[in-house]
């Protein structure tokens, strides 16, 4: 009887220390380092959930890349929806603070992004909720660089941080830097 | 051949005590580390304010505690002194109060503009104004604000003992609309 007790309190608190220690670990490094998640919708293809609702990718998102909010044009990215908080949405950067963007559908024809924003699109143009409808988001809701497709396996890559030549900016700040024509 | 043997074993425990001491300490260091993270991200922490825009009811170099419940429950609510981080500056924070939700209608222009014009709160933002309004660069200047910036809701003040308790409501005498 002495004996088992002495098993399950040991056992007991064997588990708390373990628990009191992994859970804050594991906690910490989904929110910093990095997490998966799911894509659902049409809004990246054909980057991103090529086949529709049939199959959905699933992708790294790398939190300690961005880290200090840096970003550059063509990296895809996740973060909090700015008309819905509870959201997370995932868009390719298109412009930086400073560049003017010429806009698809955005109720100004050209926009210069202001400083601490970035101006986001999907890459399915006319089936994105994307900066063309809520103009330029805030750095500060930036939740991750997805760098990986992870699901399904035969989808497996890098993903690359490329910009589709008609969406460059018109005028990015380093052009107004170095006096560009 | 003996003082190399002696030599060799010495430096032996003494790196794997060393090495076990400095790996142990890495460890707690992690784990504290990660403790204080869920800590502050979680529930709360305590905060130091500096700026005037939030006068009289927070002085420059106050102490206050701020809690991180109510943003993960979508609770925050009008008069509540939020911490956010700044919209054109995500490095750096601001405290202010909300005075509007989503789909409030707001006074965006000062009261001494003959025209006053009216607007309203976008969906998933909020207005923020400071209490000092003379002195305050809020949503008046830089527009609604996103929640998803609001890290968390102050409530307490802890530092200057003076002025210890929970904080007070608007100084201005916020008529806050429920259109």
């Amino acid at each position: 009887m002495a004996l088992s007790q002495g098993w399950v309190k040991r056992y007991f608190k064997a588990f708390c220390k373990g628990f009191f220690v992994a859970v804050p670990v594991a906690v910490t490094f989904l929110d910093r380092v990095a997490c998966v998640a799911r894509v659902e919708g049409a809004s990246m293809q054909p980057s991103l959930n090529p086949g529709g609702s049939q199959s959905s990718d699933v992708v790294l998102l790398n939190h300690w890349k961005v880290r200090n909010f840096e970003v550059q044009r063509g990296d895809i990215v996740s973060l909090v929806s700015p008309k819905n908080p509870e959201q997370k949405i995932i868009k390719r950067v298109i412009a930086l603070e400073g560049d003017i963007v010429k806009t698809m559908g955005h109720k100004n024809r050209y926009v210069k992004v202001p400083r601490g924003h970035i101006w986001v699109e999907g890459d399915h143009h006319g089936h994105s909720f994307d900066s063309n409808s809520f103009g330029p988001v805030s750095l500060g809701l930036l939740h991750g660089h997805a760098t990986h497709i992870l699901w399904p396996p035969e989808r497996w890559q890098k993903l690359e941080s490329v910009l589709p030549p008609e969406r460059l900016p018109i005028q990015s700040e380093e052009d107004c830097l170095h006096g560009s024509p | 051949m003996e003082y190399g043997q002696w030599w060799q074993s010495l430096h032996r425990t003494m790196l794997r005590g060393v090495l076990g001491k400095t790996f142990r300490l890495v460890g707690y260091t992690i784990q504290y580390g990660c403790i204080a993270h869920c800590a502050f991200e979680y529930v709360g922490g305590v905060v130091m304010c500096s700026g005037p825009s939030m006068e009289p009811t927070i002085q420059n170099s106050d102490i206050v505690f701020a809690e991180n419940l109510s943003r993960h429950f979508y609770g925050i609510q009008r008069g509540d002194i939020v911490i956010a981080k700044s919209p054109s500056d995500p490095k750096s924070n601001i405290c202010k109060r909300v005075i509007g939700l989503e789909g409030d209608k707001i006074l965006s222009s000062s009261p001494s503009v003959f025209f006053k014009s009216h607007s309203y709160v976008p969906t998933g933002h909020v207005w923020l104004e400071g209490d000092n309004l003379q002195n305050s660069t809020d949503s008046r200047y830089y527009g609604p604000v996103p929640y998803g910036l609001i890290r968390g809701r102050i409530f307490f003040k802890i530092w200057p003992l003076s002025d210890f308790g929970f904080l007070r409501d608007s100084p201005n005498g916020h008529r806050f609309s429920d259109d």
